[in-house]
C-alpha cells in the first residue's frame, strides 16, 4: 500500500517537473547545473517526499503523527488547521475546512486554515495532481477524529464516566445522562494536543456527512468581492523597493556586455548583475522602469527552431535519456492482420500558456542570513529549497509563505520570481517585490508541452476493437492507456528534447491523450457504422465510465436530434486521477465554416462529492478553459522568441465564447472522494472535434481546431 | 513636482507622481488601494477597471494627468455605510469567482453596466463584459450574477 502511494507520487512528480529553466547566478552556475540541470534535487525531493506524504513507509522522514502539527484548538474553541497545500482558486480552503469540521464536530466558521507557510505547516510535496482531496483531506480528517477522541477522553476523565457514554457535537462534549457539557476550548485550555496517531481511526462515512457534502459558500468570499484579499502582488513591507528584471533577447541567451552606469546615476536605484541575471530595484515602479530602460546590454542567443518546424522536430528529435519502454498486451501486429477495419491517425497539440491572471510575483526580505519570501507558488517547500540552494543557506533559514493566489493551473511550480526578488533584496539591503508583466509571463514562464500522438487501431465488423497502438511524443504519459477493453495493445511515451521550457498544466497530458484517443474512437465508430455512444459502451465494461456516458447522454438527449450540415453533436469520455467524465458538445457551423459552440454538457463522477457548488464551479471553469485549448490557444515562436506574448495576440476564452453549459454530478457516496480541479477539462476538445465531424464530415486532428 | 488632485472614492487626494504614470500604479502603490489589479497593462483583460466620473476606464492605460480634478471610484469605494453594493452581493450569492483575481474588475464593470442599462439581456451582458477576462472560466456565474444584480436593483 505504502509502496503504491510512493510510486504514484514519484511518477506524478516526474510528470510535473518543469524542464529548461533559467540558470541563475555566476558563482553558483557550476553547482547549480549540478543541482538543477539533471533534476537531481527535484527527484531527491520527490523520493523522500513520498515517504512523508504517505506517512506510511519505513524509510525516510515521515509526516508528523502528532495532532499538534496539524490542528490546534484555542481556549475560545477556535480551530486552526495546518496544511502545506495552497489555495489558487480551486476552493480547497473551503472543502478541507468542511471535512475537518465534519470529523471534529464543529462549524466551518470556527476553523481557520493556515496554508502554504513553510515555517508553520508540515512538509508537503505541493498542490498538484489533484492530490489534495484524496491524500490531504484524509490526513486532516484522521487528525480531526483523533483530536475528537482526545477531547472525549479528557471529559470522561474529568467526569469519571466511560468515554463511550459521551457525545461530541457542535464544538462541545456532552454527557446525555447528566446533561453536563464542556466546550472544546475549556477542555484543552489552549494547550497543544500531543497524542500520537499510529493507525488510521475510522472516518465518518459520506452517507452520514452533515457539513462535508454540502454546497458551502467559499469561506472568505467577501474578501474577494470587496478587493480586500491581499494577493502576493498586493503586499508591501516597510522600505520596500520595486524590482524589475532585464530579460534576454531570446531563450538560451548569454550576456555579452552590460553598461549600467546611466541606471546607477538615477537616485535610489540598485542595479545587479550576477551571471546572466540583470535586475534593478527602486523605491517606486516608474523609477524602476526608467532604470531598466537605461541599461545598455548585449546578448548572444543561439539560433533556434520555430513553431512551423515544431511537430516534425518532436517526431524526429533526439530522445531524452529516460525513454520509457512500451506497455504491451497481446500482439497488435497479429490482431491487425485479422481486423476488418483498420485505421491510423496522427494528432497534435500546440504549446499553450497557463496565463494565470495574477502574474508570477514575489516579495523577499532578508534579516541577516534569514530569508522570508511571500510568493504565489504551488510548491512552497520546493521553492524554499530552491532559494536555499540559490543563496547557499540552509533550508531552515528560508521561510516561504503563499497568500491565496490568483490562479495557477499547474503553471506556478518553480520559484523564479522568488529567486529574482531575493537576489535584488540581498543587493539592496531592503525588501524587494517583483511582479512579472504579462509579456514576461507569456515568455519566461513555461508552457504546456506540445505533442504528436499517433494511433493505429483495428476492429471487427461488429465494432469490437481488437488492436490499439498509441504513441505520445513529448506531450506526456498521463491518461495514455485506453479505458476500453482491447486484447492487443501497445502504449508508449516518447520524451524528446523540447524546444521550449515546458512543464505541468491542468490535467497534464490527459487532455492531449484524450483528444487523440476519443477522436480516434469516433473515427472507428463511423468506420464501423455504429453510433459513437453505443460504440463506446460496447467496448467498455468499466461501470463508472458507463455511468457517466449514460448520464451525459440522458441530459443531452443524445441521439434525439440528428447531426446535419450546419449542426453537429459529438461525445467523448474517459477517466483520470479518480475522476470519470463524459462530455457532449453541440456545434453550429455556418456556410463559411465558422464554428460556434452552442452547448456543452458534462457528467462527472469523482466519488463522494465534498462540495457540490465548488465542484460545479470547477467543472464549468474547466469547460471554459478547455474551449481555449480546443479552439484558439497556441503559442507562436521563432528563433528563441515568443511571437504572441499579449492577450491581444494570444486569444483566451471570453464572455462571447460562453456556450450553454450543463453539468451533471454523479455523487458516489460509497466511493472515496477524488480531486476534480483538472480532469473535467479533458473531454472538451474531442467532443467538439467529433461534433465538427458529425456536421461537416471534416476530421480535425490538431488542437487548436481550425475549421476554416 | 507639484501634486495632482484627484477625488478617489469620495476623498480628495493630492498625488505626487509623474503625470504620465498609469493611474493603476498610483492607486495600488501610492494610495495602497490594491483591490484594483494588474493583469496585462495593455487594456486587454479588464482586471484594472475603475470608474472615472461613473464611466469605466482601464486604469493601466489611463495616465494620472487625465484624471486630474476628476472623480475615481475603485472596488474599495462601492460599499455604502458598511453594506455591500448589490453587484458585490450578487457575486457572493452566485459564487461568481474562483481565484478572485478578476473579480474587482468584473464587479466595477458590472456596476457601470447596470447603471446604464437597468434591464440587460444576457446578450447585453456578454457584449458589455467581453473585455474582462476570467481565466478560471466563471463566465456563466458572472452572467447570472449581473442579471441577478440588475433584477435586485430594479426591485429596490
Amino acid at each position: 500500500m505504502g509502496l503504491g502511494l510512493d510510486h504514484d507520487l514519484a511518477s506524478e512528480i516526474k510528470q510535473q517537473v518543469v524542464t529548461g529553466g533559467p540558470r541563475w547566478f555566476e558563482l553558483d552556475r557550476r553547482d547549480f547545473l549540478k543541482i538543477f540541470g539533471g533534476g537531481i534535487l527535484i527527484c531527491a525531493c520527490g523520493a523522500d517526499g513520498l515517504a512523508q506524504e504517505s506517512g506510511r513507509t519505513r524509510s525516510g522522514p515521515e509526516l508528523p503523527k502528532d495532532i499538534a502539527a496539524w490542528l490546534y484548538i484555542a481556549e475560545d474553541g477556535h480551530v486552526t488547521v495546518f496544511t502545506g497545500k495552497v489555495e489558487v482558486g480551486q476552493n480547497i480552503r473551503t472543502s478541507l475546512a468542511q471535512q475537518v469540521a465534519e470529523e471534529l464536530r464543529v462549524s466551518v466558521e470556527s476553523i481557520s486554515m493556515t496554508m502554504g507557510d513553510t515555517d508553520l505547516v508540515p512538509w508537503d510535496a505541493g498542490t498538484f495532481g489533484s492530490r489534495t482531496t484524496p491524500t490531504m483531506a484524509p490526513q486532516l480528517r484522521n487528525m480531526a477524529v483523533a483530536a475528537r477522541d482526545v477531547l472525549v477522553t479528557l471529559a470522561a476523565t474529568e467526569w469519571g464516566v466511560e468515554s463511550s457514554t459521551l457525545i461530541a457535537a457542535d464544538g462541545k462534549i456532552t454527557n446525555p445522562a447528566t446533561k453536563q457539557s464542556r466546550n472544546y476550548g475549556d477542555l484543552t485550555r489552549g494547550q497543544k494536543l500531543v497524542k500520537v496517531i499510529d493507525s488510521d481511526p475510522p472516518l465518518t462515512p459520506a452517507m452520514q456527512w452533515k457539513i462535508a457534502g454540502q454546497a458551502m459558500p467559499k469561506v472568505d468570499g467577501a474578501a474577494f468581492v470587496t478587493g480586500r484579499h491581499l494577493y502576493t502582488s498586493d503586499l508591501s513591507r516597510p522600505g520596500m523597493l520595486y524590482g524589475k528584471i532585464l530579460r534576454p533577447t531570446g531563450f538560451k541567451a548569454t550576456l555579452i556586455s552590460l553598461d549600467d552606469s546611466a541606471a546607477r546615476k538615477i537616485p535610489n536605484v540598485t542595479s545587479v548583475r550576477d551571471g546572466d541575471f540583470v535586475g534593478v530595484a527602486a523605491p517606486d515602479l516608474w523609477t524602476a522602469e526608467e532604470a531598466l530602460a537605461a541599461l545598455k546590454v548585449r546578448w548572444k542567443a543561439p539560433s533556434q527552431i520555430s513553431d512551423r518546424e515544431l511537430f516534425a522536430s518532436l517526431k524526429t528529435g533526439s530522445g531524452a535519456s529516460d525513454a520509457e519502454p512500451p506497455r504491451v498486451t497481446g500482439s497488435v501486429a497479429k490482431a491487425l492482420a485479422t481486423a476488418d477495419i483498420k485505421l491510423e491517425g496522427s494528432y497534435s497539440v500546440a504549446y499553450i500558456q497557463h496565463a494565470p491572471l495574477e502574474p508570477r510575483a514575489a516579495l523577499a526580505e532578508w534579516n541577516g542570513d534569514k530569508l522570508t519570501v511571500w510568493t504565489g507558488t504551488q510548491r512552497p517547500f520546493a521553492v524554499r529549497d530552491e532559494l536555499a540552494a540559490a543563496f547557499r543557506i540552509p533550508s531552515q533559514n528560508v521561510r516561504v509563505q503563499v497568500p491565496d493566489t490568483g490562479s495557477a493551473y499547474g503553471g506556478k511550480h518553480p520559484g523564479d520570481a522568488a529567486i529574482e526578488a531575493a537576489r535584488l533584496a540581498k543587493a539592496a539591503g531592503k525588501p524587494v517585490k517583483v511582479v512579472w508583466t504579462r509579456q514576461e509571463e507569456f515568455t519566461w514562464a513555461y508552457f504546456r508541452p506540445a505533442g504528436v500522438i499517433e494511433i493505429k487501431s483495428g476492429a471487427l465488423r461488429d465494432g469490437t476493437i481488437i488492436a490499439w497502438e498509441h504513441h505520445n511524443y513529448n506531450s506526456g504519459p498521463a491518461a495514455m492507456d485506453t479505458p476500453y477493453n482491447i486484447a492487443n495493445k501497445l502504449i508508449q511515451f516518447h520524451p524528446v528534447e523540447a524546444p521550449l521550457r515546458q512543464g505541468s498544466y491542468r490535467g497534464l497530458a490527459a487532455t492531449a491523450n484524450h483528444f487523440a484517443r476519443e477522436s480516434h474512437m469516433d473515427e472507428l465508430a463511423h468506420a464501423a457504422g455504429i453510433d459513437p455512444l453505443q460504440f463506446r459502451l460496447k467496448n467498455t465494461s468499466d461501470d463508472r465510465l458507463r455511468a457517466v456516458f449514460e448520464a451525459v447522454a440522458e441530459k443531452a438527449a443524445w441521439g434525439k436530434q440528428k447531426s446535419g450540415p450546419s449542426r453537429g453533436f459529438g461525445i467523448a469520455g474517459g477517466f483520470e486521477k479518480g475522476g470519470h467524465l463524459a462530455t457532449v458538445a453541440e456545434v453550429e457551423v455556418n456556410p463559411a465554416r465558422a464554428l460556434r459552440i452552442v452547448r456543452v454538457v458534462e457528467a462527472f463522477e469523482c466519488g463522494a462529492v465534498v462540495n457540490p457548488n465548488g465542484l460545479r464551479n470547477q467543472i464549468e471553469g474547466s469547460i471554459m478553459m478547455g474551449i481555449g485549448g480546443a479552439m484558439f490557444e497556441a503559442v507562436r515562436f521563432e528563433n528563441g522568441r515568443i511571437l504572441n506574448p499579449h492577450f491581444s495576440q494570444y486569444r483566451v476564452p471570453r464572455f462571447r465564447d460562453l456556450p450553454q453549459i450543463e453539468v451533471v454530478l454523479v455523487d458516489r457516496k460509497d466511493l472515496a472522494s477524488a480531486g476534480a480541479g483538472e480532469t473535467p477539462i479533458v473531454g472538451v476538445a474531442p467532443a467538439i472535434a467529433n461534433a465538427v465531424f458529425a456536421a461537416t464530415g471534416v476530421r480535425l486532428r490538431a488542437m487548436p481546431l481550425k475549421t476554416s | 513636482m507639484d501634486g495632482i488632485v484627484v477625488r478617489v472614492n469620495g476623498t480628495e487626494r493630492q498625488i505626487t507622481a509623474p503625470p504620465d504614470v498609469p493611474l493603476l500604479w498610483v492607486l495600488r502603490n501610492t494610495l495602497e488601494l490594491t483591490g484594483t489589479k494588474y493583469g496585462c497593462g495593455e487594456g486587454q483583460c479588464g482586471a484594472c477597471t475603475v470608474l472615472l466620473d461613473r464611466k469605466t476606464v482601464r486604469s493601466c492605460l489611463t495616465p494620472l494627468s487625465e484624471v486630474a480634478g476628476k472623480s475615481v471610484t475603485t472596488i474599495e469605494g462601492l460599499e455604502q455605510n458598511g453594506a455591500l453594493h448589490p453587484v458585490q452581493q450578487a457575486f457572493l450569492r452566485e459564487e461568481a469567482f474562483q481565484c478572485g483575481y478578476c473579480t474587482s474588475g468584473m464587479i466595477v464593470s458590472a456596476v457601470a453596466l447596470i447603471s446604464s442599462n437597468r434591464n440587460p439581456t444576457d446578450e447585453d451582458i456578454v457584449r458589455m463584459m467581453n473585455g474582462n477576462i476570467c481565466r478560471c472560466g466563471t463566465y456563466p456565474r458572472i452572467v447570472a450574477a449581473v442579471r441577478d444584480a440588475a433584477q435586485t436593483a430594479q426591485k429596490g
